[in-house]
């Protein structure tokens, strides 16, 4: 299971200081998503695609990753131009289009798609371990990080599992419909999944037992802030904050 | 379905991160170091079940199985949960990070109500009484998770009362067969490992 699309690279964002990324991310997004209209979202987006075009990420998997994001704001695109109660309405055939509906759905898709492409920007270009690292130093607490850190280390073995479950039901000639008898071939998939984790999780913890695990891991390598990160970071910041204000 | 980002009004996003904060908060506590690795990687393995696919008709929905989380993991169904929309907000960025307060809660209050109210139906010497909880678990938690986001949509703004509306009715058959999938998983693994529903 390849997860880190973005995390290898070699561009600026790739080498700058997590802590500073996530900082700056929480800055933007949270400023974009509780601004208004469509002005300041647009020009947060512009200032996204800018932070994508530094990050210089493979293109392809960058727009299926956009695409697959939008779908809740096309399920939103469904809806809104056509129930939001509000003048003007423009006429097309027997559709009432409200112009306000479209404005608000459109408003929604720059703020979606500007927080996206910083998030794919500033957190993509870290590796998880990194960033689990960093929450370590935002005080987010020891054991949240710790069950988060081997979360992530196991989720491409149990994938593996059910890889290997998953070619022994095909390889008997299981072949899924709308039925009952589907519904429990999965839930017996899933059941042995699950007790292969019981059974995985007594090994990792007698592992971490015999290496004399008190509930936190050791750090070995550390992050060292320099001066470009620091000026990186209150650039983002400032920009941020004055887009905010240009309403 | 998560809600994206820039969906939402401050107020709702900020209701969601306390709530979840709160949740978190009693999960952590509950949580002990020797079942640490467990509740770990439990949530790998909900983490990669979320991304089987399983037919419905000519399309095919994604496994949430909030309610078989609450029944595994009690009050850390909160952790899992969090655990797993932030690495999917990360990775593939569905959902959120400004929206992971109010996806975590909608999913993981179910959960936890799910857990209190059918964890006294799933013993081993009754495995019918366990089918009808481990359904009415899977079912009532996914179709609480669609009241939730729907609400949580309608208080932002009550124009999206018809995307609200349609979001409730697409739960509804997928609350069907997590019902099904939920207690067929429960009564397994009653069979074969009975410690594993959490008391």
């Amino acid at each position: 299971m390849h997860l880190e699309v973005f995390a290898e690279g070699n561009s600026f964002l790739h080498k700058l200081d997590p802590r500073i990324k996530i900082l700056s991310l929480t800055v933007f997004a949270i400023l974009c998503a509780i601004s208004k209209g469509l002005l300041v979202p647009f020009l947060y987006l512009l200032f996204s695609l800018s932070l994508i075009l530094i990050a210089n990420l493979n293109l392809k998997e960058l727009t299926n990753r956009i695409f697959s994001a939008n779908f809740f704001i096309l399920f939103m695109w469904l809806f809104l131009p056509f129930t939001y109660q509000s003048n003007p309405y423009i006429h097309l055939g027997f559709l009432k289009i409200s112009l306000k509906g479209i404005e608000y759905a459109l408003s929604i898709t720059l703020k979606c798609n500007a927080i996206i492409l910083a998030t794919i920007a500033l957190l993509a270009t870290s590796t998880i371990f990194d960033i689990a690292h960093a929450m370590l130093h935002f005080k987010i607490p020891t054991k949240l990080v710790t069950v988060f850190f081997l979360f992530y280390r196991y989720i491409t073995v149990m994938h593996e599992e059910y890889i290997k479950i998953k070619r022994a039901v095909l390889a008997r000639g299981f072949n899924p419909k709308t039925n009952i008898f589907t519904y429990k071939t999965y839930a017996y998939i899933l059941g042995a999944l699950l007790l292969k984790s019981f059974e995985r999780s007594e090994e990792v913890y007698k592992a971490m037992l015999c290496r004399g695990f008190k509930g936190f891991f050791p750090l070995l390598d550390h992050f060292k802030m320099e001066k470009k990160d620091i000026i990186f970071g209150i650039f983002i910041c400032l920009i941020s904050i004055l887009i905010f204000l240009f309403n | 379905m998560h809600i994206s980002e820039g969906v939402l009004s401050p107020p709702v996003l900020l209701a969601g991160g306390i709530l979840t904060l709160a949740g978190l908060a009693i999960g952590l506590k509950n949580l002990k170091n020797k079942k640490l690795p467990e509740v770990a990687v439990l949530s790998s393995t909900f983490f990669v079940a979320s991304l089987i696919h399983v037919p419905i008709g000519p399309t095919s929905v994604h496994l949430i199985l909030n309610g078989l989380v609450g029944l595994l993991l009690g009050w850390t169904s909160f952790l899992a949960i969090f655990l797993g929309l932030l690495l999917q907000a990360l990775l593939f960025q569905f959902g959120g990070l400004t929206t992971l307060g109010v996806n975590t809660f909608d999913m993981a209050l179910p959960a936890v109500i799910c857990w209190y109210l059918f964890r006294s139906f799933e013993k081993k010497e009754n495995l019918k009484l366990s089918f009808i909880g481990g359904f009415l678990a899977g079912s009532l938690s996914v179709f609480l998770a669609g009241i939730f986001t729907s609400l949580a949509l309608y208080f932002t703004e009550h124009n999206f009362i018809s995307v609200a509306k349609a979001l409730l009715i697409a739960h509804l058959p997928i609350a069907i067969i997590e019902g099904f999938i939920t207690a067929f998983v429960v009564t397994y693994l009653l069979k074969v490992k009975p410690e594993a529903i959490y008391e």
